[in-house]
């Protein structure tokens, strides 16, 4: 092999420990990867000699005998997560300048396990979005094309990988890093995983820590690994896990050994397949394959059951109130006093808005009115406690339908990727991408992506996996056995060398 | 229910986000776009359901009352459009 960014995390731990290659040589071939695949805007910003330095010590670790977990495994971390002493962006030009003096918990977690980052990646603005077209650094390019009568050349229609954590899931699709870190509020793993044909696990509400993750949504925001494999998956979940003094949300609970879900049969397990999620309306290319999905889980042994989680439809419209709202608060912090830009103004009132208005994208502003608007004296009730009340009806559907049910299958995304100048002008319409995302993050349950083939169009198509709350293992027990039969392993047309 | 341009520039003003004139048209369209969109929920019968405000169902922690960090005053002030003698440097409030 002339080149090593076609391993897995596995395959390179294995490769390190027998000593077939070094982490510099593989850190090197990835940043020579990352310069390749600039043209897709992945990063926001690359920090090669922070990930050589890493190699090299991991290069050490391995001739000492003292390797850690992760040692030498390149990766990329989403521009969302605070980095100590390199700039953190969240995607906004109001954070253009930001430079934390400290390192995100699950950024820190990774390090200490000795993962070695390439850079930090571009994501929708302050991770709101389903396109990665709202960052304020440029769309990135999915790595896929369409194939057909529109080509498969280079000048054919570009892609979108998805979002919000779209760098996420376009540099790993392309081989420019074994994994990334990611966010998934409302379906920003998920999501862009399907898009891109990999693996994309949100854990757990919980389950890793938001300290030193720029907030969006703080019920709903759930940090959690991109790779593509399962396996590689559930080996970044390992070390991103775990209870965090500093996040108060996080949970007091062990976190178990992810991988014990891998290489199970799955004989007996009872898969819930939820009616609702097969609209009138839905492709029959994503049905067919659902379909397919279940049979291929009914041969593996399991049982197949269907399930009803009635209240799915008002998942969506619940999600815009909540996701809002918390947004409006957690965006307050942005007055250009502390940190981030400052605007000038005749007073300080001025001074708010101006910064506020020239350092906000359209689609954050757009959320930050719904939020205050919804919050406010006289509405707060009829929208905000509604929608909370909706939300633990939704809540309330998983619990009956796990009942029934070990895990749940549906599919992850109601279409393939679009092209950059196809994207919906409606903000609804665009909301819709999340439509099978959003329920599993009201309820905070786990839930992943698998990528099980490719549609007509030549693009990929996943499906997701729900598990019950703090049982990512039996989801991840499902989902290998689905990655086992799907034998998933088309690839981007834009690939490192 | 719709929102007048009046009220989506008052909305605007709550949030502190400047709107020019000329923005608000697209910008009262788009948010009562939403809000007729979000207007579904209230078909659904939620009497005698509570809020669900945190799906951890677990009491917040408390931890013991020490100091557990500090003296990094510069840390804190680095990131400052303006500062002064590791102070924040903000504009005038009081006439």
């Amino acid at each position: 092999m002339t080149t090593f960014t076609h391993l897995t995390i596995a395959q390179a731990l294995k490769g390190y420990r027998n000593k077939d290659f070094k982490p510099s040589e593989v850190v090197a071939d990835h940043i020579k990867a990352t310069e390749q695949l600039r043209p897709l805007n992945c990063y926001i910003t690359e920090t090669p000699e922070q990930a050589l330095a890493a190699a090299k010590a991991s290069d050490a670790r391995y001739a000492a005998g003292t390797a850690l977990p992760l040692d030498g495994i390149p990766l990329a971390n989403k521009d969302l997560f605070c980095s100590k002493g390199i700039r953190t962006t969240a995607g906004s030009k109001i954070l253009e300048n930001f430079v934390p003096t400290y390192e995100s918990t699950v950024g820190q977690n990774l390090l200490d396990a000795g993962v070695a980052f390439l850079g930090k990646l571009n994501l929708d603005e302050f991770a709101m979005g389903s396109a990665n077209i709202t960052s304020a650094y440029g769309y990135v390019e999915s790595p896929w094309k369409r194939t057909g009568a529109e080509g498969a050349g280079h000048n054919s229609p570009k892609l979108v990988p998805g979002g919000s954590s779209g760098g996420s899931a376009a540099i790993v699709a392309a081989r420019g890093a074994m994994g990334a870190t990611g966010t998934d509020t409302g379906g920003s793993i998920r999501q862009p995983a399907s898009f891109t044909g990999i693996v994309g696990i949100k854990p757990t509400y919980g389950r890793c820590s938001r300290w030193g993750v720029v907030a969006f949504a703080s019920s709903l925001d759930q940090p959690g690994p991109f790779a593509r494999t399962v396996e590689d998956c559930a080996l970044m979940l390992n070390t991103m896990a775990g209870e965090d003094p500093k996040d108060s949300t996080s949970a007091r609970i062990e976190t178990p050994d992810f991988t014990r879900g891998l290489g199970q049969d799955i004989k007996g397990l009872r898969i819930g397949i939820p009616r609702e999620y097969r609209p009138s309306g839905l492709n029959s290319e994503i049905s067919a394959l659902w379909d397919k999905g279940a049979a291929w889980l009914r041969d593996a042994g399991a049982e197949i059951i269907e399930v009803s989680l009635p209240h799915t439809e008002y998942a969506l419209p619940t999600y815009y109130i909540i996701a809002p709202a918390e947004c409006s608060s957690n965006l307050a912090r942005y007055d250009g006093m502390r940190y981030g830009l400052r605007a000038e103004g005749k007073d300080l009132t001025a001074v708010y808005e101006n910064t506020r208005a020239q350092g906000f994208g359209r689609e954050v502003k757009r959320r930050i009115m719904i939020g205050t608007y919804v919050l406010s004296a006289g509405y707060y009730d009829a929208y905000y406690r509604k929608a909370q009340r909706v939300r633990a009806l939704i809540a309330r559907d998983f619990d009956e339908a796990f009942k029934k049910c070990d895990v749940l299958l549906a599919p992850t995304a109601p279409s393939t990727a679009f092209g950059w100048e196809e994207k919906p002008t409606d903000p609804v319409e665009m909301y819709l991408n999340d439509a099978f995302t959003i329920p599993a993050s009201m309820a905070g349950l786990p839930a992943m992506s698998v990528p099980a083939g490719l549609a007509a169009n030549g693009l990929p198509l996943g499906l997701q996996l729900i598990g019950k709350s703090f049982d990512e293992i039996t989801m991840i027990r499902a989902a290998a056995a689905l990655e086992a039969a799907a034998g998933f392993t088309a690839t981007p047309t834009i690939m490192a060398a | 229910m719709s929102l007048s341009e009046p009220e989506v520039a008052k909305v605007a003003r709550l949030a502190r986000i400047a709107i020019p004139p000329d923005e608000l048209p697209a910008m009262t369209a788009e948010v009562n776009g939403i809000l007729g969109w979000i207007e579904k929920l209230q078909a659904v019968n939620t009497d005698g359901v509570e809020p669900l405000v945190s799906v951890s169902g677990m009491t917040l922690p408390l931890r013991e009352d020490v100091v557990t960090a500090g003296g990094c005053a510069a840390d804190i002030v680095s990131n400052a459009p303006e500062t002064m003698e590791n102070y924040f440097v903000v504009p005038k409030v009081v006439e």
